[in-house]
């Protein structure tokens, strides 16, 4: 990394850190204009280092490293893929995947927020599904947290031996239910329930969305062995220049 | 059969019950979205809520995305995803058998 680049990445490190210790600080994706401002903004600039190094991290890829680009470019496709699919679930409600494991287990949670945000994008202004305005605080969820549950659960699996399509399962599958989460309880800061209070409105939000999201993010993770199964019979040199052992 | 052959077929059989049976299971429910869902939570928790931001193409529209028009976009966005799958996919499948070919001959 250049020192600009440093520099850059640090500045945002220590903006984040001040702004998510600020006490006003208040996914699925949250609707257009359903978060108040400030808590836009506060997402926002939580956001950022991740997006910075994911920057950084693919100008690198794309200089340095030609074979990492079209596992970059499956990552990327397979969140859009995903995250297109709307599922019907137990609750008789339809929801969607998140897709960020792939890439999360492929390059870390940073590289990954990237391509979420491109696809929070896309949806935000052709689906007016999400939002401009809420796209922080769905960066966060979707592209930020549940990857780095993902890639640290993929990372534990590892270690402790697990077999690796095992690992595989449940890291894209907790890693999508953990954006749910997140998405409740951003959802429950902003609106606290008259009484109880944020934890009350936490309940209530993961009332709503986890019963639906719990078989799909089963579905979610079946897939992403699946993916991970066809790249490691027929992607090895690829897999290889980007540090994943088959 | 190859063995990774029977288990991305069990796999999948696993995934497309998943999907199918909630709608077989629960006849003559909505699916509507959860997005939906949430937004009806909030305004139960917090009464009439006004949100305070359109989307950029419902305030050019002047109202809401038709509902087949909504579909197209998301059937673009998987095309897309699939398209880019299919590609680098058949590129690799091909590679490995060309390799293959190469070697044995």
């Amino acid at each position: 990394m250049t020192k600009l680049q440093n520099f850059i990445l640090r500045t945002s490190v220590v903006l984040s850190i001040i702004f998510s210790v600020c006490p006003t600080a208040f996914a699925m994706h949250i609707m257009e204009g359903y978060l108040p401002p400030a808590m836009c903004i506060v997402w926002g600039v939580v956001c950022l280092p991740f997006v910075i190094k994911g920057l950084f991290t693919i100008k690198k890829i794309f200089a340095e490293n030609r074979r990492a680009i079209t596992m970059l470019a499956m990552s990327g496709a397979f969140i859009f893929v995903i995250s297109a699919l709307k599922i019907p679930s137990v609750t008789g409600s339809c929801s969607h995947m998140t897709g960020t494991g792939l890439g999360a287990i492929l390059f870390g949670p940073c590289t990954v927020s990237i391509l979420g945000i491109i696809v929070l994008i896309f949806q935000a202004i052709l689906l007016a599904h999400g939002g401009l305005t809420t796209l922080g605080a769905n960066t966060f969820s979707m592209a930020i947290a549940g990857p780095l549950l993902s890639y640290g659960i993929f990372r534990l699996c590892k270690k402790l031996n697990v077999s690796k399509k095992v690992g595989v399962f449940l890291a894209a599958s907790l890693g999508d239910l953990f954006t749910y989460c997140i998405t409740s309880i951003q959802l429950a800061i902003a609106y606290p329930s008259e009484n109880g209070g944020v934890m009350a409105s936490v309940v209530e939000f993961l009332g709503v969305f986890a019963p639906t999201q719990l078989p799909l993010a089963i579905v979610e993770g079946i897939l992403t062995v699946l993916i991970v199964m066809a790249l490691e019979s027929y992607a090895v040199p690829e897999l290889k220049a980007i540090g994943y052992e088959a | 059969m190859n063995k990774n052959v029977i288990t991305t077929i069990i796999l999948l059989l696993i995934v497309a019950s998943l999907i199918l049976v909630p709608l077989f299971a629960l006849k003559g429910a909505e699916f509507g979205g959860s997005d939906d869902a949430g937004s009806t939570k909030v305004e139960e928790i917090q009464g009439d809520y006004e949100p305070w931001f359109t989307p950029v193409l419902e305030t050019a529209l002047h109202g809401e995305i038709p509902g087949e028009i909504e579909s197209l976009l998301f059937c673009v966005q998987t095309g897309i995803g699939v398209g880019v799958v299919a590609f680098l996919m058949g590129r690799f499948v091909e590679r490995k058998k060309y390799e293959n070919g190469n070697t044995s001959r």
